[in-house]
């Protein structure tokens, strides 16, 4: 066709121009008959193709059922590239280019040897020239360049499904980034000979991000901003086009006892995706797409312009979240997707909740905290800096259980404040500061407790400390701790 | 929101008309038989799109340039003058089914709406075809980049111009296309450089010839598509050229229309 360009960029009269407009054409159709006769018997699949259907294509999160033809057959592929404004977000307006109207665009999926016609339909009344590069393509661009279509016109090219997996399509019109930006993307699945195993549910999701001029959820009619997506500073990152797509009530469903299989693309334009669904472990990642397939894995990445197959069985029920685990996506720009999955729980696997108690700190083990030496005693301090360090010391040791009222928490922790436990024996205090209460009964003004309280592996000097203040709070009153108090109990 | 930024948007679509009443030479609203031009100086200009074995500069000769895109009012005067133009006349090597689709017949505009919008829906030939009953041409691809590439009169300081054509893309198609002079006036004078349709150039085509080396290593396809430009940047650029890739001289598209050129001579 290019020749037919050249011919007719300086016309040299309409009668040349006719003759050679239908001279070319006829040239180049020797041409390609020549290189048919080459081609035939080399080493690609020139299985004979037997009949023709058009597949039908499916919306995300919806996947066509694999046709598994025993041979190869001619598979027609329609798709329309529509620009239009559709809703990013809540109160968001995007204008977004389109394969088939939506985004992303539509699934296709052949199977491998067949012959896929692709026509590229380009709206009249789009602005814009599209074309579509299919990486199931063995070609220069992936047939960019075959289907470079101007609006209102159609473009036809054929290729061979040469290779079995998940491919991303997209529009490589320059500037391609923008294209893609803009929503001009999808998958094809090319199923393998023997066909892909049985799953009970498959879903259709891709991942995007999309660069607005306005900040995350400022509401209108928004831009694309190229300085944004030159810098990969996205503003949203999402699942199938828009925040919400696949949340809520859009959500994906399974029952219990599914293998769901999904086929996740990520279109980028510049993104990698760390792809993750949170409570499942995919038994099965066909990685990158292709053949080799992983077990027991997570998280997955899925490079810009790739896609995967990952597969689990859903084993017990409730709300799963589907995530680009670069969690700041998932969290604050929109790369969010659920399943909901009904049916009975399983408690073997999973418990949920079974517990909601006070978390004590583990008590240690006094020997293996003990310094090796006892540094030398220091001076015994006045009472009033005992009883000032002590305050302090009670605040962040003793007051989440005791209270700084000395009250304590009725039932649970014995108040110190006129205790008659605390205050019957000097050393009684000193030995529950020093080695805690090992779930012991005790009585405290007539109640009873069931004592547990942490070692907190205090020095002598912060026991006397502690114990001065406590002893001397809340209308106690007694003579104050010495370090060398302490020890003496230390060392019994 | 939505209601104040639709507000905002009409009053940066008015503003570029507070510049009408300065340009008097202009006969807008009415059929005109000779539309005004405006003298571009010559200068040189860098090509977008280079190869190393081209000079990185053309020379651009002084020429003059319509004011205004061709409208739908202008051309009908054309095609009446010269039948074998005509919807049902032109042959389907010159125009392909699109031609003139938005008239309503062989010599009827049908929407008055649309008289003095730009002539869209036209093929190469039949832009050529008018330039020439004017005794004008169409404008060359550097000559077109060369006078569009001026500022918008009262341009904001810092602003840059490929951001005000990108906002043209961010907007799907209007379902009436505006008349000529809503956008805005550049520094030579020219209305509508960007911001309203595409428009075709003499060698649009030369995108094409360029890469006709045998290879695809030149294609303006995918990620290749920045190795041969010289501002990778320029998005807006890289959109009409690749607009111009896929076309052909027989293409009559929605958006597509052109304006006139001529030579300068020295009585000019």
């Amino acid at each position: 066709m290019k020749v037919v360009y050249l011919n007719l960029r300086k016309p040299q009269g309409n009668i040349l121009r006719i003759i050679l407009l239908f001279l070319i054409p006829a040239c180049i159709s020797f041409t390609a008959c020549r290189s048919n006769k080459k081609a035939g018997g080399s080493s690609t699949d020139t299985t004979a193709i037997t009949g023709e259907y058009s597949p039908v294509s499916t919306f995300a999160p919806n996947v066509p059922e694999a046709k598994n033809n025993a041979k190869p057959k001619k598979v027609i592929v329609e798709i329309e590239v529509v620009e239009k404004v559709m809703k990013l977000a809540d109160g968001v307006d995007y204008t977004f280019w389109t394969f088939g109207g939506k985004v992303p665009g539509p699934f296709i999926r052949v199977h491998e040897g067949d012959e896929v016609e692709l026509h590229l339909n380009n709206n009249a009344n789009n602005k814009m020239p599209h074309n579509i590069d299919l990486h199931a393509v063995s070609g220069p661009g992936g047939g960019a360049e075959a289907t470079m279509t101007v609006p209102g016109h159609s473009s036809v090219f054929r290729f061979r499904a040469l290779n079995p997996g998940l491919f991303v399509y997209h529009c490589a019109t320059a500037p391609v980034g923008m294209h893609i930006a803009n929503g001009m993307y999808g998958l094809i699945l090319v199923d393998p000979k023997d066909g892909l195993p049985y799953a009970d549910k498959e879903f259709y999701l891709m991942q995007g991000e999309f660069y607005t001029t306005g900040k995350n959820g400022e509401p209108g009619l928004q831009p694309f901003d190229m300085d944004k997506a030159i810098k990969e500073q996205p503003e949203y990152v999402v699942f199938n086009g828009s925040v919400g797509s696949t949340t809520g009530d859009n959500a994906l469903h399974a029952k219990v006892g599914d293998r769901v299989r999904i086929y996740i693309g990520n279109a980028g334009p510049n993104l990698v995706s760390s792809f993750h669904v949170i409570g499942q472990i995919f038994d099965k990642v066909y990685v990158e797409g292709g053949s080799e397939i992983n077990h027991n894995v997570a998280t997955t990445l899925i490079p810009a312009g790739g896609g995967e197959i990952v597969e689990f069985i859903c084993k017990e029920p409730g709300t799963f979240n589907i995530v680009d685990h670069s969690i700041f996506r998932a969290f604050n720009q929109g790369a969010l997707a659920q399943l909901v999955v009904t049916g009975p729980a399983d408690k073997n696997i999973y418990s949920g909740k079974q517990a909601d108690q006070f978390y004590y700190p583990p008590i240690q083990d006094e020997k293996k905290d003990k310094p090796a030496v006892e540094p030398a005693a220091a001076p015994e301090p006045s009472f009033a800096d005992r009883f000032k360090d002590g305050q302090t010391l009670f605040a962040s040791n003793c007051s989440s259980c005791h209270q700084t009222t000395g009250l304590g928490l009725p039932g649970s922790f014995p108040p110190l404040a006129k205790s008659d436990f605390l205050m019957s024996r000097q050393d009684m205090g000193i030995g529950v500061v020093l080695h805690g209460i090992n779930n012991e009964a005790i009585t405290v003004n007539g109640k009873h407790y069931q004592g547990v309280m942490p070692n907190l592996s205090l020095t002598d000097d912060q026991v006397a400390s502690i114990l001065t203040y406590v002893r001397n709070s809340w209308g106690n009153k007694s003579p104050g701790i010495k370090a060398s108090d302490v020890k003496k109990v230390r060392n019994q | 929101m939505k209601t104040v930024s639709t507000l905002l948007m009409m009053i940066c679509t008015l503003i570029p008309l507070k510049h009408y009443g300065e340009m008097p030479a202009v006969h807008r609203g009415m059929p005109a038989r000779n539309a005004a031009m405006v003298s571009i100086p010559g200068g040189s200009y860098r090509p977008f799109l280079h190869r190393k074995d081209q000079p990185a500069a053309v020379k651009i000769h002084p020429f003059s340039l319509d004011v205004n895109a061709v409208t739908n009012g202008e051309f009908l005067d054309f095609v009446k003058a010269n039948p074998k133009w005509a919807r049902s006349k032109i042959s389907p090597l010159f125009a392909d089914a699109g031609y003139l689709k938005q008239w309503t017949g062989d010599f009827e505009i049908g929407d008055d709406k649309i008289i003095n919008s730009p002539v869209t829906n036209v093929s190469w030939f039949a832009a050529d075809a008018y330039a020439r009953w004017k005794g004008k041409r169409l404008p060359t691809q550097a000559e077109w980049e060369y006078a569009a590439a001026a500022a918008p009169v009262g341009m904001q300081k810092g602003a840059r111009l490929t951001r005000i054509i990108l906002a043209w893309y961010d907007h799907p198609n209007p379902v009436i296309l505006p008349p000529v002079q809503s956008t805005y006036k550049n520094a030579y004078g020219l209305y509508d450089m960007h911001g309203l349709i595409w428009e075709w150039v003499e060698d649009f085509n030369s995108v094409i010839i360029q890469g006709n080396s045998g290879t695809n290593a030149d294609s303006f396809s995918c990620a290749a598509g920045s190795l041969g430009s010289v501002n990778k940047e320029d998005y807006a650029a890289f959109m009409r050229f690749a607009f111009r890739e896929g076309l052909q001289a027989r293409y009559a598209i929605n958006g597509l229309g052109f304006r006139c050129a001529r030579d300068l001579n020295r009585f000019d």
